[in-house]
């Protein structure tokens, strides 16, 4: 679908608006075909169980044009700045808070955010540095990328990090992410992505296991070594037995995605982020002339 | 495993009793709508609920609704949160109040094990994220109070084949997330020695 409008504020907010609402509705297609192949090869009674119903679930929204989940989430956007588009990224994040608070009045939505201390509602969706946006910016080129990832508090919640030594190695990556989704057990909504951010610092390792949920399942990060540590820890998670919701089963977790920064030689952090199965993700092009092309699956 | 169907709220604890952790249960009657907040005014701050919660089936949520006048509101989005943030209530919610199923995603820890094997209680475990399901098997919100801790308000739903649910912890002290867990710690140590 492409929309053309020529103030570029009203474009990103109405981009924004449209992302936050359609994400929430429409889980994208890798997710779906890796729901259907868990369901294929899912032994347990209450795994099946789990399975069919999730997978009926997602039929059940698309016909009644309902949410997948009602855990509208904390609404967080990447966005990925050409260096030539015409609009500032302050004005951008403004935009986007604009369309964040729009879907929210107008559908409605759930308002989820609240004051940190007082746990006050702070309005539809929005609150201080609420949304969340995550920044990339691009040399020669005049566009912007805009991905919608509403976050659920279930899956959140289910966040980890470790310090590691670098004497931990490999090895302690590997059992930290391994006691992290076993302790999860089925609080995350398994099966789902496991991201996992390695290397940088500790704020960091984080930001990159956040972005790594955003992946597409089916994607491999495009160091070998990296992908190799991805494919050896799916295999590992899914021997675990957690299985769907927790409940026991053979699929524990549709995708594992890791992303990596160079660090300190004496540090070695790993992070640890849980996508539910309701992985809801949504993107937006945004032309310098305003134009909006949709897109599901990226 | 079994499939039952129960109506809530229900009268003979017998109902419950017969309850196996890993069997299936379609719910029907009146359920009630809790979450953290609605809790701690309960038991934190001394607030007695306004509805009955004698033989009641309590669910985990907070639901997308639109008001349509004052108590009245349209079901928009219903699903349910995770309850181990919750299962500090479980007792009293038992023993003060007569509760006896409570259904929620993710399972309890173990200490509610106890606590429901003794007060004759259950943990049903939905599949979280099927609101869109969840919502067409809700009929009805028939009533609400404490709106001013809206969406975490206490709400009366009625509903039809609700489920399906799996009995996560039954009331003679099974529990399908221990047995989850306890296995999967085995299966870490096997896996910790090849790593």
């Amino acid at each position: 679908m492409t929309t053309v409008t020529t103030d570029l504020s009203a474009a990103v907010g109405d981009a924004a608006a449209h992302l936050y609402v359609w994400s929430l509705k429409d889980i994208p297609q890798d997710l779906r075909d890796a729901l259907a192949d868990a369901a294929e090869r899912e032994t347990s009674v209450t795994g099946q169980r789990v399975l069919q119903t999730i997978l009926r679930n997602v039929n059940v929204a698309e016909e009644e044009k309902n949410l997948v989940c009602q855990d509208t989430g904390l609404a967080v956007y990447y966005c990925s700045v050409g260096e030539h588009f015409p609009l500032h990224p302050a004005r951008i994040y403004a935009a986007l808070k604009e369309g964040t608070e729009r879907a929210t009045v107008e559908h409605p939505l759930r308002s989820n955010t609240v004051h940190t201390l007082t746990r006050e509602n702070t309005g539809p969706n929005v609150g201080f540095r609420v949304p969340i946006v995550h920044w990339d910016f691009v040399p020669d080129w005049g566009g912007l990328d805009v991905k919608c990832v509403p976050k659920g508090s279930g899956s959140e919640n289910m966040s980890f990090l470790k310090m590691c030594v670098p004497a931990d190695g490999v090895t302690g990556i590997k059992k930290f992410v391994l006691e992290s989704i076993v302790g999860a057990g089925g609080k995350p909504c398994p099966p789902g992505i496991v991201g996992v951010g390695i290397g940088g610092s500790a704020d960091y390792a984080m930001h990159l296991a956040k972005e790594a949920i955003a992946r597409p399942v089916g994607t491999s990060n495009p160091d070998p070594l990296v992908a190799q540590l991805e494919d050896e820890l799916y295999e590992l998670l899914n021997e675990t037995g957690i299985g769907p919701m927790g409940l026991g089963g053979d699929v524990t977790v549709l995708s594992v995605h890791v992303e990596n920064a160079d660090t300190h030689m004496t540090l070695n952090p790993v992070a640890v982020n849980y996508q539910c199965w309701a992985a809801r993700r949504a993107s937006a092009h945004i032309f310098a002339d305003g134009s909006i092309e949709y897109e599901r699956d990226v | 495993m079994a499939t039952h169907e129960v109506t809530f709220p229900i009268a003979d604890p017998a109902e419950i009793l017969k309850l196996r952790a890993g069997d299936e249960v379609i719910v029907q009657g009146h359920i009630i709508g809790i979450r953290d907040r609605t809790q701690i005014r309960i038991f934190d701050q001394g607030v007695e609920p306004p509805m009955d919660l004698t033989g009641a089936f309590l669910l985990h949520t907070a639901p997308n609704v639109r008001k349509l006048g004052p108590g009245r509101y349209e079901k928009l989005c219903i699903g349910t949160t995770t309850s181990a943030r919750m299962v500090r209530f479980t007792e009293g919610l038992g023993e003060s109040y007569g509760v006896r199923a409570i259904c929620g995603k993710g399972g309890f820890p173990d200490e509610a094990i106890e606590p429901m094997q003794r007060l004759q209680m259950v943990y049903f475990a939905i599949v979280g994220g099927a609101a869109a399901l969840e919502t067409t098997q809700i009929e009805e919100i028939e009533e609400v109070a404490w709106e001013d801790l809206m969406p975490e308000c206490l709400w009366k739903f009625r509903v039809k084949d609700f489920g399906p649910l799996t009995v996560g912890i039954d009331a003679h002290g099974g529990s399908l997330y221990r047995d989850v867990q306890n296995r999967a710690h085995e299966k870490l140590k096997e896996i910790y020695a090849r790593l």
